[in-house]
């Protein structure tokens, strides 16, 4: 911020008068920002209720030993209390550390990374590749682009099933399969074809949000750009290099970095294809979200605490990207 | 050596060469045939009356009813679904909406003390991953015995749509001009007056916005409703349709065809406001 002018009131910060004690400051402030604060007022509320409060007893239940046997619950008439305890953080140790602790939590922090990064890497390539294509001046270009955006209009929820109907055993993709002649992979079955099915299925539906945000920023680059590239005697590659790629800058670090976020987070397109069933092939929520309330007894407390790690995870890669960001002069536009 | 160059057609700016333009054609019409195959696919099992008809798409052309439809309709609990689903976007929509309003013209018009630690809360929210929540909401719901009511659900998603609200509007807010805010405070109004006389009848797009993005959120969300709701009559559709697929018993073509009925109206509400979702998610923005 360069201007410290606050735009509803129109006073500068710098008018004060001499900076008077500190209690005069609070009061002072009380009474320069008090709508400030009346309207910010609901959100803080609703966030303080529904979200810090949440979270605070999150992170308290990481802290116990709490699971479905041993939380408060009603059964009947009659209430049974809680008698979880405290044990401090050894939730954090045995998911860190503990004996298996590859196989619980490693091996799914490994592939998340994996299904993140292939994931959005693809989302972004073919979203561009697509969005230079409809970029030209062509015929039926409004249908084409209609038509690719299907696959998000549609819910994920409606569309998985299609695609699980497709990736069956004796299903469509592999009885065209058999009749070429090629082999035949168990999508839903064996660990790579359910991980390889997956990033497939994601892509599939992440692709048009990327193809449609950086159409929008490839038509808000400036044309006499590519004119006086042309001028120069650029070539299509150096025109794509050094006028398209520079002009998407911004568009591509906050798609890129919402998508990392989105995929990151992808619940629904591993819990809908393949349920409960498939343990190797879960990202870490979905992992989170099995050891909660996908056996018995639900675990609660190791549920939470894959929570918490997820959001800290989540928490330091963005403030690194925004850091690297802001060292390259960019600025984030979310 | 002549000196006369074959004449070349001038081309315009942009415009492609036969073979650019056939590839071009070719590629997207590929593209658009993945795009469209998976949900074609749903539509053309859903007219087959038997449940193992996808192993055999083939014999669905001699025998194509909308039975499946029928059946749905009358026989399942496709309206009961259809009615949560709606209480509880439109809940969550209404809320979100409303409650984030004066929020995101505070955030984008005033600087207070605490301006960016607040900011910040509302971006990291918006990337909360469910695990989270989901365990400490449940056991908070319990206590109040919120589980497997409107109520409660609608409030677990405002825990993501409000602040994602704040966000947008904030965006929104931003292009309209300061000079609207100016002009209110020369004739006297206080910054609630211009929120609510000037600046909120200006802001109905963005508002707009916010609340279809709100509605396709909470109608397309999977895990809390799938955990929280429990009796079938108050299933979402994103619950409802698991249904027709358990470990006993597979009715895919009833399946198929519920699939198709929520993705009509709903494909068809996406194609009336996509354009000004796209605008709105991304440019929805903030610099400071």
């Amino acid at each position: 911020m360069t201007v410290a002018i606050d735009r509803a009131t129109g006073k500068r910060h710098g008018d004060r008068a001499p900076r008077p004690g500190p209690g005069g400051r609070l009061r002072r402030g009380y009474q320069k920002h008090w709508y400030a604060y009346a309207m910010i007022i609901p959100v803080v509320v609703v966030l303080g209720v529904l979200v810090l409060y949440p979270l605070a007893y999150g992170l308290y239940l990481t802290l116990t030993d709490a699971n479905s046997l041993n939380t408060a619950r009603t059964i009947g008439v009659n209430h049974i209390d809680a008698t979880y305890k405290f044990i401090g953080l050894d939730n954090y140790k045995d998911i860190l550390f503990g004996p298996t602790s590859y196989d619980r939590f490693w091996s799914h922090f490994i592939w998340t990374i994996v299904w993140t990064a292939l994931c959005v890497a693809l989302h972004y390539t073919v979203g561009l590749a697509l969005a230079l294509l409809l970029n030209q001046k062509l015929r039926a270009r409004t249908f084409y682009r209609l038509i690719l955006i299907l696959p998000w209009a549609v819910p994920t929820f409606v569309t998985v099933f299609g695609w699980r109907f497709m990736l069956a055993d004796g299903g469509i993709i592999n009885s065209a399969l058999h009749s070429l002649h090629l082999p035949q992979p168990d999508w839903l079955e064996s660990t790579f074809w359910q991980r390889f099915a997956a990033i497939m299925v994601n892509t599939w539906c992440g692709v048009p949000f990327m193809m449609v945000s950086l159409l929008g920023g490839l038509q808000s680059i400036d044309t006499s750009l590519y004119e006086a590239a042309e001028m120069d005697g650029a070539s299509p590659w150096q025109r794509f290099r050094y006028v398209t790629l520079p002009g998407l800058r911004s568009v591509s670090s906050t798609v890129v970095l919402l998508g990392i976020i989105w995929t990151f987070n992808q619940f629904a397109v591993i819990f809908l294809l393949f349920g409960n069933t498939a343990p190797d092939a879960q990202i870490l929520v979905t992992w989170s979200y099995f050891l909660g309330f996908g056996q018995q007894p639900r675990d609660f407390a190791q549920s939470a605490a894959y929570g918490i790690l997820l959001l800290a995870i989540l928490i330091v890669f963005t403030s690194f990207y925004r850091r690297w960001l802001n060292r390259n002069d960019q600025q984030l536009a979310i | 050596m002549s000196t006369t160059t074959t004449p070349q057609r001038t081309r315009r700016r942009g415009e492609l060469s036969r073979a650019g333009s056939l590839t071009s054609h070719g590629i997207l019409i590929v593209a658009s045939l993945i795009a469209l195959f998976p949900i074609a696919w749903l539509v053309f099992l859903s007219l087959g009356p038997d449940s193992d008809d996808y192993l055999h798409p083939a014999g669905i052309w001699k025998k194509m009813t909308f039975g499946n439809y029928s059946f749905v309709l009358q026989h399942t609990e496709f309206f009961d679904w259809l009615k949560s689903s709606l209480i509880v976007s439109l809940g969550t929509t209404v809320i979100g909406v409303t409650i984030a309003a004066t929020t995101g013209y505070a955030v984008s018009r005033m600087r207070f003390p605490g301006y960016r630690k607040f900011m910040w809360v509302l971006l990291v929210t918006q990337m909360f991953p469910i695990a989270v929540l989901i365990v400490p909401m449940y056991q908070i719901l319990a206590d109040l015995q919120l589980i497997d009511s409107y109520l409660g659900l609608i409030l677990v998603y405002c825990s993501t749509a409000v602040p994602y609200c704040a966000w947008l509007l904030k965006g929104y807010f931003d292009t309209i001009s300061f000079e609207i805010d100016e002009a209110g405070r020369v004739d006297g109004l206080n910054p609630f007056g211009t929120f609510a006389r000037l600046i909120l009848p200006l802001a109905k797009p963005g508002l707009a916005v916010a609340a279809f993005y709100s509605f396709l959120t909470a109608f397309g969300e999977v895990a809390f409703a799938s955990t929280f709701m429990l009796s079938d009559t108050k299933y979402t559709f994103a619950v409802g349709l698991q249904t027709f697929v358990s470990e006993h018993d597979a009715q895919r073509n009833l399946m198929a065809a519920t699939a198709v009925l929520i993705a009509i109206p709903v494909a068809a509400f996406f194609y009336l406001v996509q354009k000004n979702l796209v605008s709105g998610l991304t440019s929805g923005g903030t610099k400071g």
